[in-house]
């Protein structure tokens, strides 16, 4: 069982609570987020931590809180701890990839159907839904990948952190997370309408068109240079 | 929540709102942007850089007697983690062309184009692929795409926010490859924002005269990051990634080329020896130094690692005095002080206003100029608004965005920055957020030309690591370009290299030499470097740690 951890002083307890990290009870300060909690009592982090700011999706933990019996899932670097609570990050998530060539792969149900067949698997219980931390409509994206509409699949799935926390809790075995990758690198190469500005841009540098200008203001003098500069419209 | 006396001042905010939405919505500037002379004097007077004490003269090293700030001559005058005598060098554990250390976009970008020029690439890195600040930026992408703006008028903007101190032909290869890099990752599936019929949607930034601010949404980082490594898993034959695999030193030959790394394996303790006909350093900044005690906005892992290992085998250094604060880190609430908060929010027409709801400063000065004018306010006129922590900070006005750009267009915009908030119930779309400047990007570094290689043959760089690019001041948007343009860069010619590159014998003497150099000058210092990781554990839980020992590194 949980030993709970002496210290000289006692923290007052209102602001303090008591979580159990991996089952061991350490007293922190009631308003940190689950990564603070972890540090505040002492470790340092290897894995399970990176950006520390809700955007790489290194920090997914699963918690329970005391008379609930549901499973809780978020980002320890983002989640606030609560009284009681009983949590382990997950270091690594194992999931697989597909591998595939970019420049020779369609933007169809076929690719998905090839490269991830277990999506078809998926029993549209919305657990991964429940599981993100980002509150993307998870289940909604993978049965778009079903219907091969890449496009919705890139929008859902826009702010996913692959933290993987869908696919840990997923009873398909489907790893989402790579399926939204796969379906955002499609959009943005096959279906995503193309910038008539930035091909005449290419054009353009392709002709040198900018060499002369160039030249001249890497001759010019700091002096020159600052007028030029103040002077821009 | 924001707490309730903070009523009285949110409530000058609204109030001041509509006068200013009058003001956004004409053709003039908000506020009138500073001179050159009113630049200068903010920046002498409030920028951290320009602080006693915060530089200091480093007295070893290819930099020896140059001022830089004290906390990068500290790290850098620092003993080796390894003892050269323990390694037998005639027999290292892997072969490869390219080692690339450091695993966020400018490596990977680096490996992807070794590898299309034939060669064998690890990659070392310190946490996970993709952990690192690339993942991390929001706003945007520089890149002059559109009729009205141009590369060399891009060069002009980039050399003027850096104070002209930029290295022209660095500057230049940035703002020219920027159209072909919005191309070439395109290519590779990143979404750019756009509208129906395709065109590219711009914003300004900061020091912009023209909008080139490009996006994915606020996630341009992590999808720019999570195209390159996906490319780079795809080709598992050419890549390796070695993950939680630091380079600690670097491994020269005897003709003082480099010759590849030691690395390190964090869970293991174990250390490697990795020969490498090239090396790439793309290791990033060192946001994690907390420079001044300033929060950082940077990832767990931004501790300079790869200039500490240059430095020792004798690669110039350059900027190392100069540290660039991102205006708008967060200090309210608590748990998200020093985050970033995109300055994509002012491109779009987010205001930064004081106590009184009244602005103070042009919202889109160069970043250390504005930074310098938010703690003029929060200091000399005492005008910031604290916070229950003791924290100070100005309001930065994002509803006003929402009555310029339409309603939704927070929501559909900047996804990531409104769920930061509405997790502690401050919905941006209603009331502003609380911002000071965080410590974000560090403005000088390893000395390169423009094929991203140092003085050190067979030593590449690219990204934050290197200097030069930016001057002594970045804007917003080119350090994405930058890891793009040079980590591509780099791979290509360091791959060009290895075709004629052969190596002598393998050493570490430099590493010894250095140990000797730091003995001779006195230097008495406890400090091992790289740092690898920093500490966060409280004090009085280090008082009881009796066999773990954190001087300065990770066990």
């Amino acid at each position: 069982m949980a030993t709970k951890k002496k210290t000289k002083n006692q923290p007052k307890k209102k602001d303090f609570v008591t979580v159990y990290i991996m089952g061991k009870a350490y007293d922190v300060p009631a308003k940190s987020t689950i990564m603070g909690a972890i540090e505040y009592a002492g470790y340092q982090i290897k894995r399970g931590a990176g950006c520390r700011e809700g955007f790489c999706g290194a920090c997914a933990t699963v918690y329970r809180l005391p008379g609930d019996y549901k499973i809780y899932t978020g980002l320890a670097c983002t989640t606030i701890v609560e009284e009681g609570m009983w949590l382990a990050q997950l270091p690594a998530i194992p999931g697989e990839k597909a591998l595939y060539d970019i420049d020779k792969t369609k933007p169809d149900v076929n690719t998905i159907q090839r490269l991830y067949p277990e999506v078809f698997r998926c029993v549209a219980c919305n657990t991964c839904t429940k599981a993100c931390p980002q509150d993307l409509e998870v289940m909604d994206y993978i049965q778009a990948a079903k219907r091969g509409d890449i496009e919705a699949v890139m929008d859902l799935s826009f702010d996913c952190l692959c933290c993987g926390l869908c696919a840990i809790r997923c009873p398909a075995e489907i790893v989402q997370y790579n399926v939204g990758l796969l379906c955002k690198r499609l959009y943005g190469k096959y279906l995503s309408p193309k910038s008539k500005d930035l091909e005449k841009r290419l054009k353009e540098m392709k002709k040198n068109k900018y060499d002369d200008e160039f030249k001249e203001l890497m001759k010019a003098k700091k002096e020159e240079l600052k007028k030029k500069y103040y002077n821009l419209d | 929540m924001y707490p309730e006396y903070m009523r009285v001042s949110l409530n000058k905010v609204k109030k001041t709102r509509n006068k200013r939405f009058e003001l956004a919505k004409s053709d003039k500037p908000v506020f009138p942007p500073m001179s050159a002379e009113e630049r200068e004097q903010v920046l002498n007077k409030f920028h951290p850089d320009y602080k006693k004490d915060a530089r200091r003269k480093i007295n070893v090293g290819p930099n020896k007697k140059e001022i830089m700030t004290t906390e990068v001559a500290d790290v850098l005058e620092s003993h080796s983690r390894i003892d050269p005598k323990k390694f037998d060098l005639s027999k290292p554990d892997i072969e490869t062309d390219v080692l690339v250390i450091g695993g966020g976009g400018g490596g990977c970008a680096a490996a992807i184009t070794a590898m299309q020029s034939g060669a064998d690439v690890k990659i070392s890195t310190k946490l996970r692929l993709g952990d690192a600040n690339s993942m991390m930026s929001q706003g945007g992408m520089q890149a002059s795409v559109k009729e009205d703006d141009s590369p060399p008028r891009h060069y002009l903007d980039a050399l003027g926010g850096g104070h002209f101190d930029n290295k022209p032909k660095l500057t230049k290869a940035l703002t020219q490859d920027g159209p072909e890099v919005v191309k070439w990752l395109e290519e590779l599936g990143v979404c750019w924002d756009k509208d129906e019929e395709g065109s590219l949607q711009v914003l300004h930034g900061g020091g912009t005269s023209r909008k080139r601010m490009l996006s994915c949404r606020d996630y341009t980082g992590a999808i720019i990051m999570r195209t390159l490594m996906d490319e780079v898993r795809n080709h598992p034959d050419q890549i390796e990634i070695l993950e939680f695999m630091p380079t600690v030193e670097l491994i020269m030959d005897e003709k003082g080329h480099c010759a590849g790394g030691v690395l390190y394996n964090l869970e293991t303790e174990e250390y490697f020896t990795v020969k490498a006909k090239a090396t790439i350093i793309t290791t990033g900044g060192y946001g994690r130094l907390h420079i001044r005690g300033f929060d950082t906005t940077n990832h767990y892992g931004a501790t300079g690692d790869g200039l500490v290992m240059a430095y020792r085998a004798g690669a110039k250094l350059m900027y190392m005095d100069s540290v660039q604060y991102h205006p708008t880190g967060s200090v309210f609430p608590e748990q998200i002080a020093g985050f970033l908060i995109t300055e994509k929010i002012r491109g779009a027409g987010g205001q930064p206003v004081n106590k009184d709801g009244e602005l103070f400063v042009f919202p889109r000065e160069p970043r250390d100029v504005e930074s310098s004018s938010f703690i003029r306010e929060c200091t000399e006129r005492n005008n910031g608004i604290k916070t229950p922590q003791g924290r100070v900070g100005i309001w930065l006005d994002s509803p006003l965005i929402e009555m310029l750009q339409g309603e939704g267009y927070i929501n559909k915009n900047f996804p990531a920055m409104h769920r930061q908030f509405i997790r502690y119930d401050i919905d941006i779309t209603k009331e502003p957020m609380l911002v000071f400047p965080s410590l974000h990007y560090q403005n000088g570094g390893i000395e390169i030309n423009d094929k991203c290689e140092t003085n050190i043959p067979g030593l590449y760089v690219a990204g934050e690591a290197s200097g030069g690019v930016h001057g002594r001041n970045r804007l917003m948007g080119n350090s994405v370009l930058d890891y793009n343009v040079f980590g591509r860069r780099a791979g290509i010619y360091a791959s060009e290299y290895i075709k004629s590159a052969k190596l002598g014998k393998l050493s570490l003497k430099h590493v010894s030499e250095y140990e000797k150099e730091l003995k001779d000058k006195g230097i008495k210092t406890e400090r091992v470097a790289p740092i690898i990781l920093p500490s966060y554990t409280p004090e009085d839980v280090k008082k009881r740690q009796f066999t773990a020992h954190y001087e300065g590194t990770l066990r």
